[in-house]
């Protein structure tokens, strides 16, 4: 008896110590910190607005200039609880004014917190992941030149078992990934350039991939819309087969530019902050996301 | 007597046409006007289109005129049906709504003479389309 409880308590810490070593918060290693180029602010705002950072992290409905505080407090009310946008602005003390590089570059890369827990995937690391570490660095450089807010976010309010942290570590095995989802031709500039913004920094899958029961994307489904993870807005399917399957290359770069269709009617809700967004940045972007949707394959029956 | 039949008939049908007792409906269907004035609007702000006056004075009328009809066309009971796309907060912040209706109508309101004065009337009206669908409109179906 007494060796069959050894054995079973045995048993559980091998299970316990896989637990641990499996959900081990990823980091970048020193090598790649210090390898990390410096940063232009001023080019950090492109970044900025093509990371679309300023859609969850501004407080709600503030609108102009007040969309560079990024004070928090945007609830998302899922399926596994509220979670909450928390204050990223250059506050000291509520926001992350007291972060240095390396801490936003583990946050934004692999969703680790500076001490050492993991971030919901709320926060599209799954994307950012596919991020420059220039670009990295050119948004942390800008960051730091927004304002700081004193606004006070409260916690998340999310049930057993998503509770418990650690254990987003087996989560992130299995959809935190550097991966390419689409194969285009490495000498097709605009694709390429297509693909790391739909793909990585402007995390458009975050929203129009659907997710199964545990909140991870649905790859063979790629931009195939659904249900939003919040509320029950629905999201449109994007790719070529989808609801926008007449549309020309200019109509998309038209809608990222004035939020318009083809037929003047103009989108609401969480993409009329998207729109906000890519706005602003280089027509040659709007193009090359363009071209990058039109480059989606079908779902995998 | 045939003359007074006639004419009540046609009232009724008149009647109908006025209130069809489907806001939902005849919304959507406004909706669609502005979305081809905006058409057209748009065209002409971009030059692939001439200029022309009374066009562009049309496009921004047809616009005004839905603004003041908005107003009435969101009553109580018509927060469903028709696949709509009005988000609740319509009628849980009516206040907020009623502003941005206002905003719209005011927008709209501009006497057009040259190109340019439409371009600037074009620009301001259309601003009002993605604020107000951002706070207001939302697809669930």
């Amino acid at each position: 008896m007494k060796r069959m409880i050894l054995a079973l308590l045995v048993l559980v810490a091998i299970g316990a110590g896989l637990f641990w070593i499996l959900t081990e918060p990823g980091r970048l290693s020193e090598a790649e910190l210090s390898a990390m180029p410096a940063g232009d602010p001023v080019a950090g705002e492109i970044v900025f607005w093509a990371g679309g950072c300023t859609s969850c992290h501004a407080a709600p409905k503030s609108s102009g200039d007040d969309k560079k505080i990024l004070a928090g407090g945007l609830e998302f009310k899922t399926d596994f609880g509220v979670f909450r946008a928390p204050n990223i602005s250059s506050d000291k003390k509520q926001g992350i004014g007291d972060w240095d590089q390396a801490a936003f570059a583990n946050a934004m890369l692999y969703g680790t917190t500076p001490g050492g827990s993991h971030y919901y995937p709320a926060f599209p690391y799954t994307s950012y992941i596919r991020m420059s570490h220039q670009d990295l660095s050119n948004l942390w450089a800008y960051m730091q030149t927004l304002p700081a807010s004193s606004n006070v976010v409260e916690a998340h309010d999310v049930g057993f078992p998503f509770n418990i942290r650690r254990g987003l570590g087996l989560w992130k095995l299995l959809y935190l990934s550097d991966e390419p989802i689409l194969d285009v031709p490495a000498d097709n500039d605009q694709l390429v350039r297509g693909r790391y913004l739909v793909e990585g920094l402007s995390h458009c899958g975050e929203c129009h991939t659907p997710r199964n029961a545990i909140g991870g994307p649905d790859k063979s489904r790629w931009l195939a819309g659904g249900r939003a993870p919040e509320g029950n807005e629905k999201i449109p399917n994007i790719a070529p087969h989808g609801s926008f399957a007449e549309w020309s290359e200019s109509d998309i770069v038209e809608v990222l530019t004035s939020g318009f269709t083809p037929e003047y009617d103009s989108v609401g809700s969480s993409m009329a902050d998207v729109v906000t967004n890519t706005s602003k940045l280089p027509k040659s972007d709007r193009e090359a996301i363009a071209a990058y949707l039109k480059a989606v394959k079908p779902p995998v029956q | 007597m045939r003359l007074i039949v006639a004419g009540l008939a046609a009232l009724a049908i008149t009647t109908t046409a006025l209130a069809s007792g489907n806001p939902a409906a005849e919304r959507q269907a406004l909706m669609k006007n502005v979305g081809a004035a905006t058409k057209a609007g748009a065209a002409m702000a971009k030059g692939e289109v001439d200029f022309d006056a009374v066009t562009a004075q049309l496009v921004l009328r047809t616009m005004n005129n839905a603004g003041l009809a908005f107003g009435y066309m969101f009553p109580e009971g018509s927060e469903t049906g028709e696949k709509t796309e009005a988000k609740p907060e319509i009628w849980s912040d009516r206040v907020g709504f009623d502003k941005l209706v206002n905003k719209f109508v005011a927008d709209t309101s501009a006497t057009v003479t040259d190109l340019d004065s439409f371009k600037a009337a074009f620009g301001a009206a259309t601003e009002n389309c993605g604020t107000c669908h951002k706070a207001y409109r939302v697809k669930t179906n």
